[in-house]
């Protein structure tokens, strides 16, 4: 019960995709590389994110510690 | 500003209509009120414009409702980019055609012509080949039957992706029609005016086969016409086998060099044409936009013919009484105060509005409750109201007597077969009464009604449409690319036949869907309509509305339509 209405749901929503994207008319073979393209973008922007983002955040945080000045211990855990 | 203040606050704020209650000075000169206009220049373009009568002085006799709601900026973003990502894929397909790697279905340069300027690069070109033919479905559907209120339709398929279609054989039967322009439900193919019709083909035959100035001048002709002028109250008409005709050939007889014609954006193409072939100067003015027509009019004026400045031979204003994709009626008491204040003539074409709009069915003359007489051109076809085919124009004698030996289409094409003339001697003696029924009265007053509803209806389910809440063209916003072809299809799933539009009818984002309110539609089609297009919108999410009105059961189904109602 729940799973169908899950199902219907997420048919819905992919009917909307097809809708605003304009894809919906498209031909079938069209639409399958329109999705690979944009699930191979985001595929690759998410796992860019996962790798590059911690050591972002890593290294702004020792940066902004460094203007800050004060070497507090917190931040030398960090490094280590 | 004597005369234009009293129209300005037509255009806006109802609050600087009482400070001039003086009547409009007819034929006043032109001053210089640049002043007065700038300044209230602002308040005309209000989103959603109301006019109401003032006690005096007021041009309007009934409240000019019209609204053309702003496209969301979040729809108008995605719209764009449903357009750049087809864009893209249509590069991709013509890429691949280029190289062979596809098959052409479409026109294209042969071989040896190869090196020569390219013939099919432009925009148009790549749109109907790239967007248009995924979508071709929706359009061009053959039917079976007459156009009514229910409608026959050729079931079509195609197997290679609209290319090609084949036709299975069978038809789909009883589609709701919310297309055709039947909006007093004359085509017909039972009842007085198809008998009539039957009648009297058999005694003149259908065909005609001589011009109106040889053999083809038939004595039900001369019947048309006297009843067409009596009709319209003019002095004496004319009529011609074709609506499209009668603009693009009696234009250029009544207009040529040395003349302007100050033309309306959105005026149909047999306008256009007709302005064209004249060889007058053509100015374009604002859609329904009165600051815009009287700045022409001042600037034809005042500056004359170019580089010889000697003044225009004439002016003539061409507007339409209820633009057909807009679904707007011309603010035509504003037009006929700058026509009188500025000396012009004016030309009128009622295609729509004829038999539509009014009390008494006569158009929007009527319907603004105007005289006849100061529209110096009528023109108006057949092919709506009345469900024949055919035009006329009607005016002052003299006039006509010189359309009569100038007029093109009265001189070299083939005048109206006698059948269609019956079917509209019929449908206008009903309209106007005269066979003794009041069965026009009720059909002009079941259209009013079936419009507002309608219209209400559609607004309050939270569509966006556009135009004059009078107007039984009812245009619906739909915006997105893969919309047009979506709601086309899932209305005709659900036994509703629609016109959907898109380029290059419309802007590139305004796309829309196009209904037709006929009086031949009884309440429950119209209900049955109403709640098939709020599926359809909630499937594809078409409520974009954001001024919500609130259903409300007090205001009643009759209320907006005309007050003389008895019998
Ligand atoms: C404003 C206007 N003028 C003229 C015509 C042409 O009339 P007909 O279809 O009778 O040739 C039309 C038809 O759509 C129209 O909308």
């Amino acid at each position: 019960m729940d799973t169908k209405n899950m199902r219907e749901y997420l048919g819905w929503l992919y009917y909307q995709y097809l809708l605003i994207t304009g894809i919906y008319v498209l031909e079938p073979w069209e639409k399958s590389i329109f999705n690979t393209v944009l699930f191979t973008m985001v595929a690759m922007v998410i796992y860019t994110s996962y790798v590059f983002v911690p050591v972002h955040v890593r290294l702004a945080l020792e940066f902004f510690s460094g203007v800050c000045g004060g070497q507090h211990e917190s931040t030398m855990a960090l490094m280590n | 500003m004597t005369e234009s203040s009293a129209n300005k606050p037509a255009n806006g704020e109802v609050c600087h209509r009482t400070t001039n209650g003086v009547k409009p000075c007819r034929n006043g000169f032109v001053k210089n009120h640049y002043h007065y206009q700038q300044q209230h220049q602002k308040s005309c373009y209000l989103e959603e414009k109301v006019h109401l009568r003032a006690s005096n002085g007021g041009l309007y006799s009934r409240p000019f409702l019209e609204s053309f709601e702003e496209t969301p900026m979040l729809v108008a973003v995605l719209t764009y980019m449903g357009y750049g990502i087809l864009t893209i894929f249509g590069y991709l397909r013509d890429f691949l055609r280029d190289w062979k790697i596809e098959k052409c279905h479409i026109a294209r340069e042969r071989e040896e012509q190869k090196d020569f300027v390219p013939l099919y690069q432009d925009f148009e070109n790549f749109y109907t080949r790239n967007l248009y033919m995924r979508i071709r479905d929706s359009w061009n559907r053959p039917i079976c039957s007459v156009p009514g209120a229910k409608v026959d339709l050729v079931e079509r398929i195609s197997h290679d992706y609209n290319w090609t279609f084949e036709y299975t054989g069978r038809v789909v039967k009883d589609i709701i029609n919310m297309g055709s322009y039947n909006y007093l439900g004359f085509a017909e193919n039972t009842g007085m005016c198809a008998e009539a019709a039957a009648t009297v083909t058999q005694e003149y035959g259908v065909g005609v086969g001589s011009t109106r100035q040889e053999m083809g001048n038939l004595d039900r002709h001369k019947d048309l016409e006297e009843l067409v002028a009596r009709f319209l109250g003019v002095e004496s008409a004319m009529v011609f086998g074709m609506g499209f005709a009668t603009n693009s050939m009696n234009i250029p007889a009544l207009i040529g060099k040395g003349s302007v014609i100050l033309s309306d954006e959105l005026n149909h193409a047999s306008l256009v044409l007709g302005a064209r072939l004249s060889g007058a100067t053509i100015r374009v003015f604002k859609h329904n936009n009165m600051q815009s027509l009287e700045k022409l009019l001042r600037d034809a004026i005042i500056h004359g013919q170019p580089r010889t400045h000697r003044p225009w031979k004439k002016i003539l204003i061409v507007v339409e009484g209820i633009y057909s994709m807009e679904g707007s009626v011309v603010r035509l008491p504003e037009v006929v105060a700058l026509k009188k204040k500025y000396k012009a003539y004016l030309y009128l074409d009622e295609a729509h509005s004829i038999g539509a709009l009014g009390p008494h069915g006569r158009g929007v003359v009527d319907y603004f409750g105007l005289d006849p007489h100061d529209i110096d051109i009528m023109m108006g076809t057949f092919t709506k109201s009345f469900g024949a085919a055919g035009g006329y124009i009607g005016g002052r004698k003299e006039l006509m007597d010189y359309l009569c030996t100038n007029s093109h289409s009265a001189v070299y094409a083939t005048s109206m077969s006698p059948p269609v003339v019956e079917q509209i001697i019929t449908s206008m003696k009903c309209i106007m009464g005269e066979d003794g029924t009041t069965i026009g009265r009720e059909r002009v007053q079941q259209l009013a009604e079936n419009t507002a509803y309608f219209r209400r209806r559609l607004q309050e389910l939270g569509f966006i449409t556009y135009g004059n809440s009078d107007s039984p063209v009812v245009p619906m916003m739909l915006y997105m690319p893969a919309k047009i072809g979506a709601f086309g299809r899932e209305m005709l799933k659900r036994n509703i036949g629609v016109v959907v539009v898109g380029f290059p009818a419309t802007p590139i984002i305004e796309s829309r869907a196009r209904f037709c309110i006929s009086a031949a539609h009884t309440k429950d089609m119209l209900d049955m309509t109403l709640e098939k297009i709020s599926e359809v919108g909630d499937l594809l999410q078409l409520k974009y509305s954001r001024h919500r009105t609130r259903p409300s059961a007090d205001r009643a189904f009759e209320e907006t339509t005309y007050e003389d109602s008895e019998d």
